[in-house]
């Protein structure tokens, strides 16, 4: 029968992988976890899968934090009808933050992301000699082994510390969740960055540890690499979040 | 078939890991898409039947208000309410959104384009048992003190937001809440695996304008999961925080709810109708979806004919997906709006119509002529366009504001959503269930059941909410548990009466489906490797599939999927992987 086909023609089959014909598998967590590495040859693809499952999964958590803004600025500016006065009110108190206590904090994040970059750049370094050192006779240069990621998870357990702080004197302030919107919208964004940001304490312990299980360096460079995005992002979302709090406060 | 795999593609799979042999982690937690896409598969099995009875359990209250119910007793208005809520929740997020997605979606996305897993099997392991808790919890408001939830599938606050709103609103209230959020943490976890795998693990020239329309509307689909269930997460902390921690986002100032004033103040329901439907619309579309997808692929299959308009197929659901995040306010004419907004609503959803035509008329092109063989996939596959035609078709009557506010709270809503979102959904998880029955299990359903199956659900669901349309054009409201005594509904009555008796054959019909499935699992005929004659990478590996999808070897494709009777070709379908050029004509 006739049909609305076009003439066709065989394409060349079109490579995504560099003309290997072989899709590995490999296990492995997405977002902050990192992957479970074994010896690969194709460690490169493995980390580029990593990154967009990190990347992808960035994607609700900016939703998140979309739908929370959203509601910030909502709730921020709505009159809402009152029944025991018959009228709509607005009971959005300024919020009042411990700034300088927070600037402080923000330092702390900051700096530890340009700790994980350092970190981030060292994994990549020591993966990419993988293959000569794995020689016999030839060792790393010893310099490369300052501790990166210890100073980084220090860095953010301070910013979390921090967090724990400024909510000790917001409570001080008499400012507690339910006490007024803005006080309840402050602890709800700060709250759920910092339980993310948790989320990336844990991944770079993760990736700690590696070090001391002699992972090879190719696995201990993806938990790396992909930890570092997201630490990179949690840093990111921590000036957006004290932005909003700043500008509409 | 002979070529099964193209000569190019025979290098071994050397990294895949073998096969786990322990029954925990093969069956229960395994690593293995195809069994996670089974276990999700029966998971949607269980709430479905569930949801079922809760509906049945409705329909017989609704026309016989005294008659005490086996397992219900004689109902009170509350607890129908409850039974509404609990099959709304099971029926969306359990069975439409959790079957055609995470179900044929886990199992067949990775075989169509030649991956041997998903890209995280980790995480997609964490994401169904996450289901499964969610599921587990859902369920445990049933037996907790109160009862399950009364504020509807919706949850609007401040009837979800209060607990002394109702018996269910207590603990039953944080457990729907609750299960929600784990819901949502789960689809998002399913909708980064999705997207990650189809981007990056297609096989060696599976371009993305070669993969299955199954493929693109799984992958769209995730997409919309991906952004759609962060907002509702965000509405379910927030609501939670007003339930349990004394916020306000959502409770204004000044209620007395059953005598006692409410310590809130300044909060707005309206908010969370925002976030929800900002969800809420998306997940129409979620469940939707991945049914065109399936009818997709069997319209062209069994017509044996490429699909009409592939590109276009394409294109039609990214609209509708794009679309399907600025028409949310379509939801609330009835709670309150501008105007001005309203306009806007009003006219991006009538603009859906649009790319909702194009596939329609793409599905009844490629049947126009075709050698149409009427399998029971086929007929489901047809009785899907046929109820996505008929539901759909009141969708722009209710998107203007003028037309929605008299029909809003009517049964014109209910036949509305139940067809379009609900049965015509169900359509594409029984067409694809006949379809892919064979590669899953390596056994074929029975086709004489099959074919009785499908005559009673097809005429069942007609008899059941085609007359919901005129009950509401009567002015027929919905969410009330009784009709028998209110004076102006009791010409209305014999309607409600016939739509019970249907309700009750269709429900029964299904029984014939759940023998036919698990006798066939046992004791059906043994299938072929494709015995639907099909062309995509799924008929061309062993059935059921071994562990890495295709036995140590890596598919190469050369054609798109829905090259039928292609002139000068041997046969009347060339494989996906078939490496011979197809005379030029």
């Amino acid at each position: 029968m006739a049909t609305l086909t076009p003439t066709l023609t065989v394409k060349q089959p079109k490579s995504r992988h560099g003309g290997g014909g072989d899709i590995p598998h490999y296990p492995g967590g997405g977002g902050g976890g990192g992957g479970r590495g074994d010896e690969s040859p194709d460690y490169g693809e493995r980390l580029r899968r990593c990154r967009l499952g990190l990347a992808v999964g960035i994607a609700p958590i900016v939703m998140l934090f979309v739908a929370f803004s959203s509601a910030y600025l909502v709730r921020q500016g709505l009159a809402s009808w009152d029944l025991r006065t018959n009228s709509y009110i607005n009971d959005w108190a300024p919020l009042r933050m411990p700034m300088l206590l927070l600037l402080i904090n923000t330092c702390f994040l900051l700096l530890s992301s340009l700790t994980m970059e350092f970190a981030r750049r060292h994994a990549a370094r020591l993966a990419a000699i993988a293959p000569i050192t794995a020689m016999p006779g030839i060792a790393a240069d010893d310099e490369s082994s300052f501790p990166w990621l210890g100073i980084t998870v220090a860095l953010g357990l301070g910013f979390l510390a921090g967090q724990v702080l400024a909510w000790r004197q917001m409570e001080a302030r008499g400012l507690f969740l339910s006490s007024n919107p803005s006080s309840s919208f402050f602890y709800l964004l700060t709250g759920m960055h910092a339980l993310h940001l948790l989320g990336g304490v844990i991944a770079l312990s993760y990736a700690v540890v590696t070090v001391w299980l002699k992972r090879p360096p190719e696995a201990r460079h993806i938990v790396v690499d992909v930890t570092a995005w997201y630490w990179h992002f949690m840093a990111l979302l921590w000036l957006y979040i004290f932005a909003l709090l700043i500008v509409a406060h | 078939m002979t070529q099964a795999h193209g000569p190019a593609g025979a290098a071994p799979a050397t990294v895949h890991g073998h096969a786990p042999t322990g029954f925990i982690r093969k069956y229960v937690f395994s690593l293995d898409h195809k069994v996670i896409g089974i276990q999700y598969y029966f998971l949607a099995l269980t709430a479905v039947c569930i949801g079922m009875i809760l509906s049945l359990a409705m329909r017989i209250h609704m026309v016989w208000p005294d008659a005490s119910i086996p397992f219900f007793g004689a109902i009170k208005p509350e607890q129908y309410l409850t039974l509404m809520t609990m099959h709304g929740t099971i029926m969306v997020f359990f069975v439409l959104t959790t079957a055609p997605q995470s179900g044929f979606g886990n199992y067949f996305l990775p075989i169509q384009i030649g991956a041997p897993d998903m890209a995280f099997p980790t995480l997609n392991m964490l994401s169904f048992w996450t289901t499964f808790v969610s599921f587990a919890v859902m369920i445990a408001a049933f037996f907790v003190a109160g009862g399950a939830p009364l504020s509807g599938w919706t949850n609007y606050p401040t009837l979800s937001a209060i607990p002394m709103a109702g018996p269910g609103e207590g603990l039953g209230e944080d457990l729907w809440l609750i299960s929600i959020a784990l819901f949502c943490v789960a689809s998002m976890m399913g909708a980064l695996n999705f997207i990650t795998t189809t981007l990056d693990l297609r096989a060696k020239g599976m371009t993305l304008m070669r993969m299955p329309l199954t493929c693109w509307s799984w992958f769209i689909t995730a997409i919309l999961g991906l952004l759609a269930f962060g907002v509702l997460l965000a509405g379910g902390i927030l609501l939670l925080m007003d339930r349990n921690l004394g916020t306000s986002f959502f409770v204004p100032g000044g209620l007395v709810v059953s005598g006692v004033p409410v310590q809130h103040s300044g909060g707005s329901p309206l908010l969370w109708q925002h976030l929800f439907w900002f969800f809420g619309h998306p997940e129409v579309y979620i469940a939707i979806l991945p049914g065109m997808g399936v009818a997709s692929q069997l319209l062209s299959t069994f017509s044996r004919k490429p699909i009409f308009g592939y590109r276009a197929m394409v294109y039609a659901m990214m609209a509708i997906g794009i679309l399907g995040f600025m028409v949310w306010g379509h939801h609330m004419f009835m709670s309150g709006m501008s105007p001005y907004s309203a306009f806007a609503f009003s006219f991006m959803t009538m603009a859906i119509g649009v790319p909702s035509a194009i596939k329609t008329f793409n599905w009844l092109g490629t049947m126009w002529k075709g050698k149409i063989r009427f399998t029971v996939p086929m007929l489901f596959a047809i009785g899907f366009v046929s109820l996505f035609v008929s539901g759909g078709l009141s969708g722009p009557f209710l998107a203007q504001p003028a037309i929605d506010i008299p029909l809003h709270d009517t049964y014109f809503v209910v036949a509305h959503f139940h067809l379009i979102m609900g049965v015509a959904a169900i359509f594409g998880i029984f067409a694809g269930t006949y379809y892919w029955f064979p590669k899953m299990y390596g056994r074929m359903m029975n086709d004489a059941l099959g074919k009785i199956h499908f005559v009673m659900t097809f005429v069942g669901a007609y008899c059941i909410f085609m007359p919901m349309h005129y009950l509401g054009m009567a002015g027929n409201p919905r969410r009330y548990s009784q009709f028998t005594e209110v004076k102006y509904l009791a010409p209305l009555i014999p309607i409600h009466k016939f739509i019970t008796y249907a309700a009750i054959i269709t429900v029964s019909a299904q029984l014939i489906f759940l023998f036919n499935f698990f006798w066939s699992m046992k004791k059906g005929k043994t299938a072929a490797q494709n015995p639907w004659e099909a062309t995509t990478l799924e008929w061309t590996t062993a059935t059921p599939p071994p562990h890495d999808n295709f036995g140590g070897v890596t598919p190469v494709v050369y054609h798109g999927p829905y090259e039928y009777s292609v002139p000068g070709a041997e046969k009347d379908y060339i494989m996906q992987t078939d490496p011979t050029p197809v005379p030029a004509h």
